[in-house]
């Protein structure tokens, strides 16, 4: 009895897993390419991946009640299908702040163009390498790179925290400024709950691995 | 009211062959432990150790100790007397055939010289109700044979009779194997209701069942005791590959 079927499910539930998440990191690129460039297109493009991403979501998940229905899975493998299931639903919100920051960049693109005080292009590259980095702990069942994720989670939090200093300095400053200001503080805030949910999916990947959960580990480091 | 279970080192022959090896472990008073494994691996033989049928075999053999609370069950006491504390239901219900419902559960006071009438009705109601056949059987308890209920009735009867002499520890070897669904959730109820006044140790290849009844689970492995922990943690995070292995089907 190895229960090949059952292999072969949990190998097509891992492959479809990787396919949303190849269609939210497409998102949250294009996204951020979009806030450089300004381009209309690219934040249409984004709006238009949202219902694909919500539809695999759906069926990621019911494949994987399926699989806790039909097949009871034990120990790695149940604690597998609940990492799939608790990745999906992060990954689905990072597309989520891939649309919320499309929305941003287009009202961007009806304002007057202005230096502002923050290097979302740097931020956005930490995430987005967050998600990539705890994706790749996942492919590779590695909760030591899944660890080094967790790591990055400050370095974000730093530069949203910088940007809102700065952004709020620009706003009592030049008030003018300010419906510019909040656009980019906004961006920096979603690209922030980014690393959060790439931070999430690193926990899942330890708690699959190793069977420890590791959640709010950080909180009580505090 | 059940007692602990202390096994040290315990090992058992059958003939030249060696099948329980320095087996170890603590099964807790008023819980119900769990023994899972593969086919042949010694999980009968183990419980069978438990209440001394074991050596019924001539030609088997153990050693080693199996402390009942304060009695060393090879050293302190008779098997009889074992087999009064230790009551035991196996796979295949095996009621007295000819014998009314009522006789099945009584045998065991008989034999033990109970006669007093009242005494014996009053046992046979309560163990009947303890494993939930009375309200099914009331009418017809000196009509029926031990043979003429359903499968699943003729189980609780041999639960009703295992509890008759007030035993202070439950063994069962897959009880609910030959079971259908509704029988066998019926089983696990029963468990789920005695073992706060028993120590009960249920041998089962069902992994849910496990996982539903026991707080403790022990993983055998050709003779050996693997891995023994609570059950959540044998089914969520297993210690041993090897237990790993064979609750997730990769087993062979
Ligand atoms: N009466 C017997 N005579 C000789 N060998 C026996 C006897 N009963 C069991 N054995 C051997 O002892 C070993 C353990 O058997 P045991 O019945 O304890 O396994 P088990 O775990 O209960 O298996 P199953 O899940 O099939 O009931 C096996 O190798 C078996 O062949
Ligand atoms: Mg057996």
């Amino acid at each position: 009895m190895i229960r090949i079927k059952f292999q072969q499910s949990l190998d097509e539930l891992k492959e479809r897993l990787l396919v949303m998440a190849g269609l939210v990191e497409q998102a949250i690129q294009r996204s951020t390419e979009a806030y450089s460039s300004r381009d209309a297109g690219l934040c249409e493009l984004v709006r238009l991946s949202e219902p694909a991403i919500n539809r695999m979501e759906r069926e990621i998940d019911q494949l994987a009640l399926d699989l806790l229905a039909m097949e009871q899975p034990m120990a790695v493998d149940l604690r597998f299908i609940l990492a799939v299931i608790r990745i999906n639903a992060d990954l689905e919100r990072v597309g989520d702040q891939a649309v919320n920051i499309a929305g941003r960049v287009v009202d961007l693109g009806t304002q007057p163009h202005v230096d502002l005080p923050v290097d979302i292009p740097r931020l956005a590259l930490l995430a987005a390498a967050m998600v990539r980095k705890a994706l790749q702990a996942f492919i590779e069942g590695d909760a030591e790179m899944a660890q080094a994720v967790l790591l990055l989670d400050d370095q974000v939090d730093d530069l949203n925290r910088d940007a809102f200093r700065s952004l709020g300095n620009l706003i009592k400053e030049s008030p003018d400024l300010a419906p510019q200001a909040l656009n980019a503080l906004i961006i920096s805030r979603n690209l922030e709950r980014v690393g959060d949910h790439a931070t999430n999916i690193a926990e899942d990947v330890i708690f699959w691995v190793r069977g420890a959960d590791v959640r709010h580990h950080s909180m009580e480091a505090d | 009211m059940g007692v602990d279970i202390r096994v040290e080192n315990l090992n058992a022959w059958y003939g030249a062959v060696h099948t329980l090896h320095d087996v170890n472990l603590r099964i807790p008073a008023n819980h119900a432990t769990a023994l899972i494994g593969p086919s042949g691996c010694g999980k009968s033989t183990f419980v069978r150790c438990l209440n001394r049928m074991h050596e019924t075999n001539p030609a088997a053999r153990a050693e080693g100790k199996v402390m009942m609370g304060d009695v060393d069950i090879f050293k302190d006491a008779t098997p009889v007397e074992i087999r009064r504390r230790v009551g035991m239901v196996f796979q295949r219900p095996n009621p007295f055939p000819t014998m009314s419902i009522y006789d099945n559960v009584a045998s065991g006071l008989k034999l033990n010289g109970f006669r007093n009438k009242r005494v014996l009705d009053e046992v046979v109601e309560r163990s009947l109700r303890q494993a939930a056949l009375w309200d099914e059987v009331k009418d017809d308890l000196k009509k029926k044979s031990g043979a003429s209920i359903s499968g699943g009735q003729q189980q609780r009867l041999c639960i009703a009779r295992a509890l008759a002499v007030d035993p202070e520890v439950l063994l069962m070897d897959e009880p609910a194997s030959a079971l259908d669904p509704v029988s066998t959730a019926k089983i696990e109820d029963l468990i789920f209701k005695l073992k706060s006044q028993y120590t009960i140790v249920i041998v089962t290849h069902n992994m849910q069942q496990a996982a539903r009844v026991a707080e403790n689970t022990g993983f055998f492995l050709m003779g050996k005791l693997v891995e023994f922990a609570a059950t959540t943690k044998i089914f969520t995070n297993p210690s041993d590959k090897r237990t790993e292995d064979y609750i997730t089907g990769r087993f062979g």
